[in-house]
């Protein structure tokens, strides 16, 4: 394809992932002593971040891959790990810190936090505290798409280890039965929470389950970006036209444990290493050189990330906690009269 | 008025809603011939099969299809079978559809109508018997209804698709044949009692099945010189605590009587309000804690009668 031969797509994709990159390292630092778990004390001061952190560090090709071909009235539904998810469908990243520090100008109002992140506005309709539960809301929202006549697509992340969840089954089994627009992606990285997935899954895996359910799809090097673009293109453009869904099964690895407090001690250090060989930033950095950007033109795409990034953590850090009454807000128009709600 | 059966007066609901409002969409298993209990009759005919959806037997799938509908501008009505099946979409009732308005800061709303048929019918023993209300009614977030009447299951459906909120609405399943003259105009707002019968000397709780024992009941303890009043709560979450709280200050007695199990039943947060509330004696009445048995005694242990009502309504107000 014609693609990767321009500078000028592959510097938006590297930009965007140095923004996951950065969002999420300053995430990792304001967290520290957040959850007292992992073997680790919490920190005596409450971190900036006090709830569990997911981080997709390592992962950031195939948010950026994938999302590069959706609009906002496209849909999407992400995982635990979602802060790529978002931020390469359009969210901002000032509400988007200020929803990890649970303050009310976060795009939950505080409500939320990292693993619940949402931003409707821009098609995101939210990270889930429950691996799997998005597929079928997906599938769901896609068939109302139909109904309805919408032209647009709904992409629909999710792990390896969902694929040994029932709902991977139904949701998959449902999309294609009714020929629904959806792109099912599976970021595999290899771990299901602290414990390697190949063990615990029968059969070939990701892509052969969407196949045996009549799905057609692609796998690729989910830390190519590139690769993932290239690939999500003409997935997408099929779903699009009509065929039906796809699967996109993206191989790639989590460079950090499964939450942020978790130095992920339990994998083989020569596992990780070989990983950061092939981090997606790094690769996409070679390739910008190869294609005759300069290094400090690359460089500054970094600083101007962590410096967005920053201000962003200096703004969440300033902005105002929500108040009490509306832990009382939101729950349901039909609470009944009273206090005893 | 004109006389139909609950699930004809369900069916005539949907189908009014159906009408006037394209977003309104059906989903669930056998929905094409009509519902297992016939509760969906005429109504894929008249609307497609696009808007009236048969599905494969995917508990999770379906309620999860209904939570991303809802989230992508349609008002689904989902339906169930029994509640005993939606227990393999509890994820996807509790954590998606009750939790989504909330946890994502009121970004999204989730309009949709589960119904979960209840209760003790055809010698259906444990898997398709149980009455599961209370479970629901512990979830912030969801909306309880619990019809037990044609009228109500006219009036109530509308009222649960226009509320905007996921709604457990929970129909009886040996009630689906029970015939009466419905008005179609009747507006019913969530979280209204009706007083089914007046009294004075005591205050008798229930709704769903448990209504037509509770008004027998009322009729053979009055022979006895006890005037009860029975209110039929129709929706346990909202509940009309207003109602209740006054008929029990006017009788100085309540008793709750329910099909479902007694224990952390939804009696006892009726009764303990009341207790809270105003000095009165207070009363449960529900079904032991066992599962429902399929032969005649062992069913008869798990079910709701006038019988047992007035022998418990009598050592009451001894």
């Amino acid at each position: 394809m014609a693609f990767a031969d321009s500078p000028s797509l592959l510097i938006e994709l590297y930009r965007t992932m140095a923004r996951i990159r950065a969002f999420e390292n300053a995430a990792e630092i304001a967290s520290q002593g957040g959850v007292a778990a992992w073997g680790l004390a919490a920190a005596a001061k409450p971190a900036l971040v006090r709830g569990p952190l997911h981080l997709s560090t390592g992962q950031e090709a195939v948010a950026v891959g994938v999302c590069k071909h959706l609009t906002h009235q496209d849909l999407l539904t992400s995982t635990h790990r979602g802060h790529g998810h978002t931020l390469a469908k359009g969210a901002s990243v000032v509400p988007m810190m200020c929803e990890l520090f649970g303050r009310a100008t976060g795009t939950n109002q505080g409500k939320g936090g990292s693993m619940h992140i949402a931003d409707f506005s821009v098609g995101m309709l939210g990270a889930n505290g429950v691996v799997a539960a998005g597929i079928p809301i997906a599938v769901g929202a896609a068939h109302a798409l139909k109904i309805k006549g919408e032209p647009h697509v709904v992409a629909c992340f999710f792990g390896d280890g969902a694929v040994n969840r029932g709902p991977f089954l139904e949701g998959l089994n449902w999309a294609k039965v009714y020929e629904l627009p959806v792109l099912f992606v599976c970021e595999d990285n290899r771990i299901s929470a602290t414990t390697p997935t190949a063990p615990m899954t029968g059969g070939d895996g990701a892509m052969a389950r969407a196949r045996s359910l009549g799905l057609d799809g692609l796998t690729v090097d989910g830390n190519d970006v590139m690769a993932v673009h290239d690939a999500t293109a003409t997935l997408v453009a099929q779903v699009r036209a009509g065929g039906g869904p796809r699967f996109l099964h993206a191989l790639t690895y989590r460079f950090k444990g499964h939450v942020s407090v978790d130095p992920g001690t339990y994998r083989d250090a020569t596992e990780v290493e070989a990983a950061l060989l092939s981090d997606p930033l790094g690769l996409a950095r070679a390739k910008l050189l190869a294609l005759g950007v300069t290094a400090g033109d690359v460089d500054a795409i970094d600083v101007a990330a962590r410096a967005e990034v920053a201000a962003a953590v200096a703004a969440a850090e300033a902005a105002p906690w929500p108040e009490a009454r509306a832990a009382f807000e939101d729950v349901a128009n039909t609470g009944g009269r009273g206090p005893w709600r | 008025m004109a006389l139909m059966t609950y699930a004809q007066a369900a069916a005539t609901a949907l189908g009014e809603l159906m009408r006037v409002d394209p977003r309104v969409v059906a989903l669930g298993e056998d929905l094409g011939r009509g519902g297992v209990f016939g509760q969906y009759r005429g109504l894929q005919a008249e609307f497609g099969a696009q808007r009236v959806i048969d599905t494969p037997i995917s508990e999770a799938g379906i309620m999860g299809a209904a939570v991303g509908m809802a989230l992508a501008g349609l008002r689904p009505v989902v339906e169930m079978r029994v509640v005993d099946f939606a227990l393999c979409a509890v994820d996807e009732i509790v954590n998606q559809a009750a939790k989504n308005r909330f946890m994502f800061g009121g970004q999204g709303r989730v309009p949709l109508v589960m119904r979960l048929p209840i209760g003790i019918w055809s010698a259906s023993a444990a898997q398709h018997s149980q009455s599961l209300e209370a479970w629901f009614a512990h979830i912030p977030g969801l909306v309880v209804v619990t019809p037990a009447t044609p009228q109500d299951n006219h009036g109530l459906l509308c009222a649960a698709l226009a509320s905007g909120d996921p709604v457990v609405y929970m129909e009886h399943k040996e009630l689906w044949a029970t015939q009466a003259e419905v008005d179609t105009n009747e507006v019913i707002e969530l979280g209204r009692a009706r007083i089914a019968r007046a009294g004075n000397d005591l205050t008798i709780v229930t709704w769903s099945r448990g209504l037509q024992p509770a008004l027998d009941a009322a009729h053979a303890l009055s022979a006895a010189g006890i005037s009860a009043e029975v209110i039929d709560l129709r929706t346990l979450w909202p509940w009309d605590r207003d109602a209740v709280l006054a008929s029990s200050a006017r009788t100085k007695r309540l008793l709750v009587v329910h099909e479902a199990v007694q224990v952390a039943g939804f009696g006892a947060e009726i009764a303990a309000t009341v207790a809270e509330a105003l000095n009165v004696p207070v009363k449960r009445l529900g079904a032991p804690r066992i599962p429902v048995g399929y032969a005649q005694p062992l069913e008869n242990e798990s079910r709701l009668t006038a019988d047992k009502i007035v022998a418990t309504a009598k050592e009451f107000c001894k």
